[in-house]
């Protein structure tokens, strides 16, 4: 390059060629917008999820029904005045992730629990109505989670989750 | 990617990696070092950008394949869920059945380089095979493809193209349900082309490797055909075909864009918005436009396995070429004779592939007849005689000397340009006005809110489209593509969310089993999509004598009428993509009193612009039978506009969304070109104008 018109002036002829590469780069990023949101839940997906209702009126005492929000199993549970107890009566300390059974059910709904039915190991949904605490027992590696589905053994970190869900009369909730 | 590299590592890791798998002094050598003759013209960039192109079609392929089922029930639907819910969807698929069009275009251009620059010739002979059999399998891949989206136009692509091997004596039948198989094309013939046409596109790439090789071991040809003599005679490929290659490939990416964001569909045929019917073949069946000169060539020919024969001749004769042409001079330019012959050649193709749209009768027969030889004696007897009697212009004596001699001719191919866009334009414009009064009439083009660049859709008419539907033609016809949410979303007709659902409340929706294993009916919801007046498609033909009522989802681009030339060629330009929206609402309010004349079947009545003019469905509208709110006029007219703007909407839910997005894009490609151009001239100043040629200060200045 021994042109001096090149050299004379480096900054435009740099300018340009910086420009047009930051133009092409911001293009390039561009495109790749589509082909990552089109792996995002599309609307159909999304509308599917909306909060659908549960009438709790069928759920005798002490049994245990599981619905289906956004493919997640929902563990609702009707739980036995002993359970509730049990679950009432564990000192915070003892817990891994402590967490009060009132802060687990609506107030004034004690005999209620409702929680997604997913392991926080590993995704395995556990079985109901076994393990030592007499709460949940997930087969896959061995956690126990007690009648509040809080976590009490196993590699599990955390207590099973609640759903976002209301009650919309005594007999009927609304999940989602 | 012969000979010893001339990539030096410096860095020690590299040193280390490139001893044992010499990929970057491999990467180096062909895309950097490469030496390049200085003499290319654009037409030499189309093999970068068909390189991008099917970049473009396996990324955007693979991607669709995440949302596509493959199933004679379901495929139709999940290519339609694509465009209608999956987030950028209807982009994504637009940008695919588009590229495959490009792909094409722009693999013509290719060939008919290779041609007219006798880049054939020895020692590219097997480059030239090697590109052959990438376009037969780009054919192939587009063929299977097409069938992919289930639609009428798919399914008797896929039967007519199957079909063709019947034509082998003695085995054909076995052999053509071996391809099928099954009886008929069905859901194993559809899977079955499904995975083959994931699986092509991957060996496409395989030869396009080869071919890259081959070019990279005998160099590439140029427009004077000699070969380099000197270093001065090449440029390295870095930067300089490289920038080439770029700006020319994103000044085709604008064509492309037009094509994907304003005239989606303009390349394809309505018809195939029409989910697969076994029972039914459409009336006109084409081939898409690429394929047009072969299917012309197959028809040409009144015998069966001749025609095929013909048909797969017509292409396989593109691999004797290095033979068939006798001259030793490569480049056209130095051939007066051939050049004639060359330009009628291109006509001659073009011209069958007009013919191949038409219906093989009459006058388009005989021609297509005399087309068809002229085609095969181009490569019979034109390209061996001429090559021997010719007398060809003197040759440059080197690439350099062409290079820097030829301005004149490139502005003379500029004016030219110029001069034939401008007379297609002036034609275009001119004829539009002077359509042939035919037997059917043609729908008036009507304006429409959504028409043009900037089109959106006139929410108020949206909803007074829908009340149509809903007071008249739902009691008829489904729409069972569309969900209720989607009356509320942006770019529709602007409901709110309260006022769609209590739509959707309004509506019986089957669901279940329940519990006790029982299907029952609920109110709808939004997520539910709008429930079919008929349990099933028999029950629809059974209450109406056998014509059942097509669902109107996509109606809007399942309909459309004869455009003619030259007008269709104006449409790309002026983006009318309303053939459906002006056929129906002229169809609405098309209904007269049977001429004299007109034999009318019973149970059908008689629509001026109804191919055939006998319709089932009797006149739909009448003044006053729908109350509007907003004071708008209550007639057939009014309804009937409303109602088709209704349609396409439902037709294309992402129409608004895709013009703004096409807007920017168009913006950011011209904001690109633009830089692209400077910097390329920029980098080529010094090859262009030489210092030596151009001494003293003089003109520098002028340049800066
Ligand atoms: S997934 Fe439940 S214990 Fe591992």
């Amino acid at each position: 390059m021994t042109n001096p018109s090149l050299r004379a002036e480096p900054t435009r002829r740099d300018f340009l060629f910086i420009a047009t590469g930051a133009v092409g780069a911001i293009g390039v990023a561009a495109t790749m917008v589509p082909l990552i949101a089109q792996m995002n839940p599309d609307a159909s997906t999304i509308a599917a999820g909306a909060p659908i209702e549960v009438d709790l009126t069928p759920i005798a005492e002490g049994q245990i029904i599981k619905v289906t929000w956004r493919g997640k199993p929902i563990f609702i549970s009707h739980r036995t005045k002993q359970e509730i107890e049990q679950a009432q009566s564990v000192k915070l300390s003892a817990l891994p992730d402590p967490q009060s059974d009132q802060d687990r059910v609506k107030a004034g709904h004690d005999q209620w629990l409702v929680v997604i039915g997913i392991c926080t190991h590993l995704g395995c949904i556990p079985i109901s109505k076994s393990g030592e605490y007499n709460g949940w027992f997930c087969p896959c590696h061995g956690s126990v989670y007690d009648t509040s589905g809080r976590i009490r053994q196993g590699p599990a970190p955390a207590n099973l989750p609640l759903p976002p869900y209301r009650f919309v009369s005594d007999t009927k909730i609304e999940i989602g | 990617m012969s000979g010893p590299s001339k990539f030096v590592p410096r860095h020690p890791a590299l040193k280390w990696f490139e001893a044992r798998l010499p990929i970057i002094g491999l990467m180096y050598d062909s895309f950097v070092s490469y030496p390049t003759p200085r003499n290319l013209n654009f037409l030499w960039t189309f093999g970068a950008i068909l390189s991008f192109l099917l970049i473009i079609q396996i990324v955007t392929g693979v991607v669709l394949v995440m949302h596509y089922t493959p199933n004679v029930d379901l495929a139709f639907n999940s290519v339609e869920h694509l465009m209608r819910d999956v987030n950028y969807g209807w982009l994504l698929r637009y940008l695919h059945s588009n590229g495959a069009a490009m792909f094409f275009f722009a693999v013509y251009i290719h060939m008919f380089r290779g041609m007219y620059y006798g880049s054939y010739k020895e020692p590219r002979e097997v480059l030239w095979i090697i590109g052959v059999i990438i376009y037969l399998l780009m054919m192939a891949t587009g063929f299977l493809g097409y069938v992919l989206p289930w639609g009428q136009m798919s399914y008797w692509a896929a039967t007519v193209i199957t079909n063709l091997f019947s034509a082998i004596p003695i085995f054909g039948e076995t052999i053509v349900t071996w391809l099928w198989g099954g009886y008929s094309v069905g859901n194993p013939t559809l899977t079955r082309f499904f995975s083959l046409h994931y699986l092509l596109p991957f060996v496409i790439v395989a030869f396009v490797v080869l071919h890259v090789w081959a070019l990279h071991v005998v160099g590439q040809n140029n427009p004077a055909g000699v070969e380099p003599k000197s270093d001065q005679d090449t440029v390295p490929f870095t930067p300089y075909a490289t920038l080439k290659d770029l700006f020319w490939f994103v000044a085709f990416m604008l064509i492309y864009m037009w094509f994907t964001f304003y005239v989606p569909n303009y390349l394809g045929h309505a018809d195939n918005y029409i989910p697969a019917n076994p029972s039914v073949t459409p009336a006109h069946i084409v081939p898409e436009w690429y394929y047009l000169p072969f299917y012309a060539i197959l028809r040409a020919i009144p015998d069966k396995l001749m025609g095929v024969i013909a048909l797969f001749a017509s292409i396989i004769v593109l691999a004797f070429l290095p033979w068939l042409d006798t001259s030793k001079v490569k480049s056209g330019r130095y051939r007066p004779l051939f050049k004639v012959f060359f330009w009628i050649f291109v006509a001659d193709c073009l011209l069958l592939g007009w013919l191949g749209a038409k219906p093989a009768e009459g006058g388009y027969l005989i021609a297509t007849r005399i087309l068809t030889a002229w085609y095969f004696l181009h490569f019979i007897v034109v390209l061996p005689v001429i090559g021997l009697m010719e007398k060809p212009l003197p040759l440059p004596e080197s690439i350099t000397a062409d290079a820097l001699a030829k301005h004149g001719a490139k502005k003379k191919v500029i004016a030219a340009t110029v001069a034939a866009l401008a007379v297609l334009v002036g034609l275009s414009t001119s004829t539009r006005t002077a359509q042939a009064a035919g037997e059917t009439p043609k729908p008036p083009q009507l304006t429409w809110s959504f028409s043009g660049p900037f089109g959106t859709f006139d929410r108020a008419q949206l909803q007074r489209g829908f009340q149509v539907y809903k007071e008249v033609c739902a009691a008829c016809h489904g729409l069972s593509l569309l969900s209720f949410r989607n009356l509320a979303e942006p770019g529709g007709p602007g409901f709110t969310t309260a006022q769609a659902a209590a739509v959707a409340a309004e509506a019986k929706v089957k669901d279940g089993p329940n519990d006790q294993g029982e299907m029952f009916e609920r109110p709808g919801r939004l997520a539910d999509r709008f429930p079919s007046p008929y349990p099933n498609a028999q029950a629809a033909a059974f209450a109406f004598n056998g014509a059942a009522p097509p669902d109107l989802s996509v109606i809007a681009k399942a309909r459309t009428y004869e455009r003619g030339f030259p007008t269709f060629v104006f449409d790309i330009f002026t983006q009318y993509q309303e053939a459906g929206v002006d056929y129906i609402t002229a169809l609405l309010t098309g209904y007269e009193d049977t001429p004299a004349d007109f034999k009318l079947p019973d149970g059908s009545n008689y629509n001026k612009y109804f191919p055939g003019h006998a319709i089932a469905m009797p006149p739909p509208l009448a003044d006053g039978v729908v109350t509007y709110a907003d004071g708008s006029p209550q007639t057939t007219a009014q309804y009937a506009k409303d109602v088709s703007a209704f349609l396409m909407w439902a037709a294309e839910p992402h129409l608004e969304a895709r013009k703004r997005l096409g807007f920017q894009v168009m913006i950011f490609l011209l904001v690109l070109t633009g830089l692209m151009y400077f910097t390329y001239e920029k980098v080529w100043h010094d090859v262009k104008h030489p210092p030596e040629e151009t001494p003293g200060q003089g003109t520098k200045t002028t340049r800066a």
